[in-house]
C-alpha cells in the first residue's frame, strides 16, 4: 500500500539524529510492548508479514507522530482483535469476557528455545528461478492497496539480478491471504541514476530484495 | 534525539503513566487475565534483549574475519553458517548476508519499509536506524547521510546501499583499520561499533597514546 511507511526517497524528514549511549529500551512500557508482541506471536494466529501490514495500516498522520514502540503497540492491538485473540470490547474495557482456554501461554523456560526457532521464511519447495545473476529486469509498476515489499521508489525501474537468495515465502500474498506462494527472492541492483536521475553519482547503486512476481525480463 | 529522550522521561515521571504506558499496562493485564501471556515469560524476553544479544556479538564475527582468512572466506560465502559457528542464530538473523567493505566499495544497510536489522549480531537496533530521516534518506542520498555522520566518502569510492526488503539480514564487514597489526581478536572486537556493521561508520584504531 502507498502509505508513509514506504519512506525511501522522501524529503523533509530532517537530519538523522543520534542518541548517545542509547539504552535498549527507553522505558518499561517499551520493553513490555516488545515482549508482548513476541509472546503473542507464539500463538501463531498471524505471521511476520501480517504483523508488518498491521503497522503499515496505522493512519499516516498517526504513524509519523508515533514513536517506534507506539507503532508496535497499536499494531499489536489490531492483530489481537482482528485475529480473534481478544474482542474489541475487551480491548476497550481492559476486562476479559472469557478465558482463552484453547491457548497456552509461552512459558519462561521456553523463551530461549523459542527465540532460536527458525521461522522458515526460506522454503524447501522445488521452484525454478525465473532469473539468474546478470539478467536484466524491469520491476512491475503495481500499486496494490495491500501489503508489498516492492518500495515505490523501485517500481517501474530497470535493474540487474545480483544474486539469487533461493526460494522464500512471498510476503505480498502471505500478509493478505496467508498464501506462501513459494518463489525465488533475488537481490536486484539498481543504478542510483536509474532511481534518482542524472544528478545521482554515476557509480552508486541501491540493492533491493525482490521476488519473481515483482519482476519482468527487461 | 536527546531532547526527545528527556521528554519521554519527563512524561514518565510527571504523570502517573503516559498514554502508551497506560495502554501497554492495560493490554498486558488483559492478556494475562485471558491466559494468553505469562508475565514471567515477558521478563525473560526482555532480559534476553537487554543482556544476551547486542553488537558485541557482531563485533566478534568481524574480529574473527580480520584475523582468520579461512573464516573470512566462509563468512562471505555462507554467512548464516559462519555466524552460527558462534551460536548467534535465531529471530531476525535466520538468513544472513555479509557485505565486505574495501578501499573502493562502501556498503550501507537500511530498511526503508520498516525496521529490519540482524538482531542476533547487532542487538535491537537504535531508534535512529528505524527513524524517518534515515529510512527516507539512506537510499536517495547516502553520501549526504554519511557526511553528516562525519564520513566523507571520496568520489572514487562506490557506495552500495542495501534495502532490507526481504528476510535476508545484512551485516557489513568493515575494513580493518591501519595500526592494528598484531592486535588480538579481543582487542579488535573492542573497537568494532554497531554503526560500522551497518556501514555508516568506519572502524578506527584509538589513539596510541590512550591505549
Amino acid at each position: 500500500m502507498n502509505s508513509v511507511h514506504d519512506m525511501g526517497g522522501m524529503h523533509g524528514m530532517g537530519p538523522v539524529e543520534i542518541e548517545k549511549n542509547e539504552p535498549v529500551y527507553h522505558s518499561t512500557w517499551e520493553a513490555r510492548v516488545h515482549a508482548l508482541n513476541i509472546a503473542c506471536g507464539y500463538h501463531r494466529k498471524w505471521n511476520i508479514d501480517v504483523g508488518r501490514h498491521s503497522r503499515e495500516r496505522i493512519p499516516p498522520a498517526e504513524y509519523l507522530a508515533s514513536t517506534y514502540y507506539e507503532k508496535w503497540l497499536r499494531g499489536l492491538e489490531m492483530l489481537l482483535v482482528e485475529n480473534g485473540l481478544i474482542t474489541a470490547k475487551e480491548l476497550e474495557t481492559g476486562r476479559a469476557e472469557s478465558k482463552a482456554s484453547a491457548f497456552r501461554a509461552l512459558r519462561p523456560s521456553e523463551v530461549a528455545a523459542y527465540l532460536r526457532v527458525r521461522r522458515l521464511a526460506r522454503l524447501d519447495d522445488d521452484v525454478a528461478p525465473k532469473f539468474k545473476p546478470g539478467d536484466r529486469v524491469l520491476t512491475r509498476n503495481d500499486h496494490p492497496v495491500g501489503h508489498t515489499r516492492l518500495p515505490r521508489y523501485a517500481r517501474g525501474k530497470r535493474g540487474v539480478i545480483d544474486r539469487d537468495h533461493g526460494v522464500f515465502i512471498f510476503p505480498d500474498t502471505h500478509a493478505m491471504t496467508r498464501d506462501k506462494k513459494p518463489q525465488h527472492c533475488y537481490s536486484v541492483r539498481f543504478a542510483a541514476r536509474e532511481l534518482w536521475g542524472p544528478k545521482a553519482p554515476a557509480r552508486d547503486s541501491v540493492y533491493v530484495d525482490l521476488w519473481d512476481e515483482h519482476l519482468d525480463r527487461a | 534525539m536527546s531532547d526527545h529522550h528527556d521528554d519521554e522521561h519527563a512524561r514518565e515521571h510527571d504523570r502517573p503513566l503516559s498514554g502508551p504506558a497506560l495502554r501497554a499496562k492495560a493490554l498486558e493485564s488483559l492478556l494475562v487475565e485471558k491466559g494468553l501471556v505469562d508475565p514471567k515469560a515477558l521478563d525473560e524476553l526482555i532480559d534476553t534483549y537487554e543482556t544476551k544479544v547486542g553488537p558485541r556479538n557482531g563485533a566478534r564475527i568481524v574480529a574473527r574475519a580480520w584475523v582468520d582468512p579461512a573464516y573470512r572466506k566462509r563468512l562471505l560465502e555462507d554467512a548464516s553458517a559462519a555466524i552460527a559457528e558462534f551460536g548467534f542464530i535465531g529471530r531476525q538473523g535466520e538468513d544472513m548476508v555479509v557485505l565486505e567493505n574495501t578501499p573502493k566499495v562502501r556498503n550501507v544497510v537500511v530498511c526503508t519499509l520498516c525496521s529490519c536489522y540482524p538482531w542476533p549480531v547487532l542487538g535491537l537496533p537504535p531508534v535512529w536506524y528505524k527513524s524517518a530521516p534515515y529510512r527516507a534518506r539512506a537510499v536517495i542520498d547516502p553520501r549526504g547521510v554519511l557526511k553528516e555522520l562525519g564520513e566523507d566518502v571520496p568520489d572514487g569510492v562506490e557506495v552500495r546501499v542495501w534495502d532490507s526488503t526481504a528476510e535476508l539480514r545484512y551485516l557489513v564487514l568493515p575494513e580493518r583499520p591501519a595500526g592494528t597489526e598484531g592486535w588480538s581478536e579481543d582487542e579488535l572486537a573492542a573497537i568494532v561499533t554497531r554503526d560500522a556493521m551497518i556501514g555508516v561508520a568506519q572502524v578506527r584504531a584509538p589513539d596510541r597514546s590512550k591505549r
